[in-house]
């Protein structure tokens, strides 16, 4: 029969099955597919901490959404357009978040009693009318996939394994994906095992077919590629692109590139990625635990390489004593922490930003570090050169903070050319700065440069510059062992002026205020980026008018900040923690911002903090200017979704 | 002369100089603060002595320490060094040692640093093998801290911290060493500078982790704690003094020790016990001299090195065996790694194309 061929604009589609079902993967290849198309995207993989939590219970679950248009879009979307069930759990903790008249694609296969009963189902929803909301498509997809695999001999336990795949090829077609790239993709994952192989692509083809001449499906969707400013393009995870920027960063520096890590959820994919590319002069070490991680990069540092350490908020609680250390010796490193939720092991496969005051203050002592986030998962790749050209211009350990959402998130990603590049200069001092009262010459490792203040890097290896540095107060420019009270009040202000000066060198905070006349500001920072973003464009598209700007920088923050968030009646500040920006600009500028703070593990959905901002444009409006904060604040500072 | 004329493969890759060096241009000019009396200072004028003899150049020194009064070590001499944070010198030094071929890299250490906040990386750099020489302070006492029982001191120690006695089995650090796969395993005394001096070179010489214990005495709060090794008569030794205190092991001889018999050794010796399958002390005869164990550094199985380390008292120490326990060929952590960059690095001469390449590389599409 004639298909019919309808026009969308953007959709959602959730993925979701148990823990073994291999939904990660089909999310992915539906992903791949969707980025060669030329569609914009954005993806939300959502699994269990547990690598195979009990078959077929609600917590087994794991799921990936992925959102794409035909135009720009900046987040993975709120509520699904069509949910893919593998079985009745994945149905169960999936279908509350679906909006009514939805398209519910459910695998009948197990839905029986046993099943139902573990979903914690009393009677079977698709005999009921529970599901009548939505459109529903209930097919056996295992049963097909094992007869569409006969041939290829495997077991059956190894047959209904292919049903992702099955169901994969039943979704392309609904959306007119292109095939060969999964098709390519199956020939390579599974070169070694032909009949595993055949089976993948075989029910890959049989979903595509059955969506082709099944009377069930009798509509098909056509998503036009969106346009993109020129460019060749990749889609990619902030992880991918987080260990890019470092390899990137550590050749535009012509350092050799030294990572001690030890495995943690969700940052153990750098580790992964960055050693498989010692041809770049990258030493990978997986370290005895956090601290030997971060504690060789500092020694590789010292010695003339590229010291980087990842991990996430946990690692960083075992780490501040050598962050500290690495402040006190003033050397070059790069700290990722790829935030999940806490505190203590807390969420380790969900997201969160709540150790932004961990980075910020987690050491004893005053130990000022710079701070740099990115706020989409390519933009990871632009934050780690960031980091990396502060970390060696000012000869300082920076904080680089991502978190979940983004590490295994993904977007299309413009590869940049290497002249987009900043350069970055180790300048190794080569000669003695110094000169004794007799006119002998000497090395100083605590001399500094005039106007970023940071230190010679000097390392082993070069004559004549001989020293000794440690984690005890420094003499000024001597840099011996000093315990004189003014030199350590010299040296606290000194290193708190040096991370200040990194503002000196960087761009005013960029503030997107279209018509110049909006009163209220919405300011984040990280993963928010695209949810805030979405929320603004609702805002707009409502005929209000509100601000938007997103920091780089959390430390120091850019020399106009405290200027920006000044011209506007009220400033919004959505975050996923209890208000840890908001300390940090309430304390700094004394400007009473509105915190939107949620906490449960996943990112803030764009339609409620829509809501929100217009909630706080409508009462700064309607209120005097001059008062306008204050009775927004306390209207709105409890909002949460 | 060049790296491969060498005597000492443990420092193949590290700059020499014809030039020649002495103790003063090893010693910085910073003043020396411990407290008189205090063992360190025989180490630092060891050392000082005996690095200029390896022919390195200076600026290819790496001083690595902790925290601890040892650890102030690297201040004093005038080589790259850095003094880091308790327990971690181990961990930074594989940094280092891993991202520089041409270092010497050394780590000064102590008893609480090495063995109880820093462990677990003084265990993983022994299992690894990496190029470094770890000298491990001993003096059974925390001292920076002012007198705190150490995991070196004997059960029912009297301190600050334990005033009805510590309740802890103290580490015997050489015993552990070999449990933890080290390759090179010795110890010596402080106040002994010709034989300090022989393990520091053999040491120098390994080609991977050394480590090397060294007893040191704590004259204000551990006073003594070697006297009876040191054959100091307050200590009460019964009859020997030194001579049956210290167990000496030389590769390829008998194990003998002892106040000299007429034929000018010791008139003890170490035997292979049949029942326990260690080792036990004998006085030596004419019927049990065949029997005598044949020290054998360089044996694959650690297992009789261990049953020597165990001949040490856990106690106050009235006897120890000093020396090479352990001296084994193993490709080190630091040398593999390199090899792997070296081998995955063959035909990539431009590394801004090969990044081009990478950042290009996956399913791509091009927009106009």
């Amino acid at each position: 029969m004639a298909k019919q061929v309808k026009q969308l604009d953007r959709v959602i589609i959730r993925f979701a099955g148990d823990s073994g079902d291999g939904m990660q993967l089909t999310g992915d290849r539906f992903t791949q597919e969707t980025a060669s198309f030329g569609n914009d995207l954005s993806t939300l993989p959502n699994f269990p901490a547990e690598i195979r939590a009990p078959q077929g219970t609600l917590p087994g679950v794991s799921s990936f959404q992925v959102h794409f248009a035909d135009h720009d879009i900046l987040t993975p979307g709120d509520r699904p357009d069509v949910l893919v069930a593998m079985n009745p759990a994945a149905l169960k903790a999936n279908i509350g978040d679906l909006p009514k008249g939805a398209t519910v694609i459910v695998d009948t296969h197990d839905f029986n009693k046993r099943n139902l009963a573990k979903a914690g189902y009393a009677e079977d929803p698709l005999e009921t009318d529970q599901l009548d909301e939505y459109q529903l498509h209930a097919v056996d997809l295992t049963g097909m996939t094992v007869e569409a695999v006969k041939e290829f001999g495997l077991s059956r336990k190894n047959a209904a394994r292919a049903k992702n795949m099955f169901a994969l090829g039943l979704v392309s077609w609904m959306y007119g994906r292109p095939t060969e790239t999964t098709i390519s993709f199956l020939e390579k994952r599974f070169a070694k095992v032909a009949d595993i192989r055949d089976a993948n692509i075989a029910a890959f083809k049989a979903g595509w077919n059955f969506g082709e001449t099944t009377e069930a499906f009798v509509v098909q969707y056509e998503i036009k590629p969106a346009p993109m400013s020129s460019g060749t393009y990749r889609n990619i995870t902030g992880n991918l692109a987080l260990a890019y920027g470092l390899v990137a960063g550590a050749v535009q520096a012509d350092l050799p590139l030294f990572l001690g890590s030890y495995p943690i959820t969700p940052a153990s994919d750098i580790l992964h990625e960055l050693s498989k590319h010692k041809r770049f002069g990258v030493i990978t070490f997986q370290a005895e635990d956090e601290i030997a991680g971060i504690g060789a990069a500092l020694g590789a540092s010292f010695g003339g390489a590229l010291g980087v350490t990842t991990t996430s908020g946990p690692g960083i609680a075992l780490k501040s004593e050598t962050i500290g250390l690495a402040v006190m010796t003033e050397l070059p490193l790069v700290v990722v922490d790829v935030q999940r939720g806490g505190p203590s092991t807390g969420l380790p496969t969900k997201t969160e930003q709540a150790d932004l005051l961990q980075a910020m203050f987690g050491r004893n002592g005053e130990s000022p570090l710079p701070i740099v986030a990115p706020q989409s998962p390519g933009d990871c790749f632009d934050a780690a050169v960031e980091a990396i050209r502060i970390a060696v211009t000012y000869r300082t350990p920076v904080m680089l903070l991502s978190d979940g959402m983004l590490a295994n998130g993904s977007e299309p990603w413009r590869i940049p050319e290497l002249s987009e590049l900043p350069t970055i200069d180790p300048a190794f001092a080569t000669e003695p700065n110094h000169q004794t009262g007799e006119g002998k010459d000497e090395f100083w490792p605590y001399v500094r440069d005039e106007a970023t203040l940071a230190r010679p890097w000097a390392v082993p290896g070069t004559a004549g510059l001989e020293h000794r540095i440690g984690g005890l107060e420094k003499g000024d420019g001597h840099g011996n062992i000093s315990y004189d009270p003014a030199n350590h009040d010299l040296m606290v202000r000194t290193r708190q002026a040096k991370v200040d000066r990194i503002a000196d060198a960087l761009p005013p905070l960029q503030v997107d205020d279209p018509s110049g006349r909006a009163r209220v500001l919405v300011l984040g920072w990280g993963s928010t980026y695209g949810p805030i973003g979405a929320a603004v464009r609702r805002v707009r598209n409502a005929g209000m008018e509100v601000a938007q700007a997103h920091l780089r920088h959390l430390n120091p923050f850019p020399k106009d900040l405290g200027e920006v968030l000044k011209r506007y009646d009220a400033v919004m500040v959505p975050e996923m923690n209890l208000g840890q920006l908001s300390l940090l600009l309430r304390a700094k500028f004394l400007v009473d911002v509105v915190g939107y703070n949620q906490v449960n593990g996943m990112p803030i959905k764009a339609a409620d903090l829509a809501e929100a901002v217009t909630g706080l444009v409508e009462s700064t409006v309607g209120t005097d200017p001059g008062a306008a904060s204050g009775t927004a604040d306390r209207t709105h500072q409890e909002v949460s979704s | 002369m060049t790296t491969t004329e060498l005597p000492f493969p443990g420092l193949a890759g590290v700059p020499t100089t014809d030039a020649p060096q002495n103790r003063k241009e090893y010693t910085s000019d910073q003043e020396v603060r411990w407290c008189p009396g205090c063992g360190d200072y025989a180490v630092l004028a060891a050392v000082q002595g005996f690095l200029p003899e390896l022919g390195l150049r200076r600026e290819n020194i790496v001083f690595v320490s902790g925290i601890g009064c040892s650890s102030r070590f690297p201040y004093y001499l005038d080589t790259y060094g850095m003094h880091s944070i308790h327990g971690r010198a181990p961990a930074i030094a594989t940094g280092l040692a891993t991202a520089r071929e041409d270092l010497s890299v050394w780590v000064v250490t102590g008893d609480g640093d090495a063995l109880s906040i820093g462990g677990n990386h003084l265990i993983h750099a022994l299992r690894r093998n990496v190029n470094l020489k770890i000298l491990l302070f001993n003096n059974r006492i925390y001292g920076l801290t002012k007198g705190q029982y150490s995991p070196t001191s004997e059960i029912g120690k009297v301190t600050k911290s334990t005033p009805m006695g510590s309740l802890d089995q103290p580490f015997n650090p050489v015993s552990l060493a070999l449990g933890a796969e080290a390759t090179f395993v010795a110890r010596t005394v402080d106040s002994d500078r010709k034989h300090l001096t022989e393990v520091l070179s053999a040491a120098a010489a390994h080609r991977g982790t050394a480590l090397v214990e060294i007893y040191q005495n704590c004259p204000i709060f551990n006073d003594g704690a070697f006297d009876a090794i040191k054959g100091t008569p307050r200590a009460g030794n019964a009859d020997g003094g030194a001579a049956d205190a210290l167990i000496p092991l030389r590769h390829g001889e008998p194990i003998r020790f002892g106040v000299p018999g007429e034929d000018g050794q010791g008139t003890k010796g170490v035997v292979r016990d049949t029942e326990t399958g260690g080792v036990r002390i004998v006085e030596v005869t004419a019927d049990n001299q065949a029997e005598l164990l044949v020290h054998d550094a360089h044996a694959d199985d650690p297992t009789t090195a261990f049953a020597i380390s165990r001949l040490t008292d856990a106690g106050y120490l009235h006897r120890a065996p000093v020396g090479i326990f352990r001296q084994v060929q193993r490709p080190t952590y630091d040398d593999l790694a390199r090899d792997q960059v070296a081998t995955a690095s063959q035909g990539t001469d431009d590394r801004n194309a090969a990044l081009a390449n990478l950042l290009g590389g996956g399913d791509t599409w091009t927009v106009v």
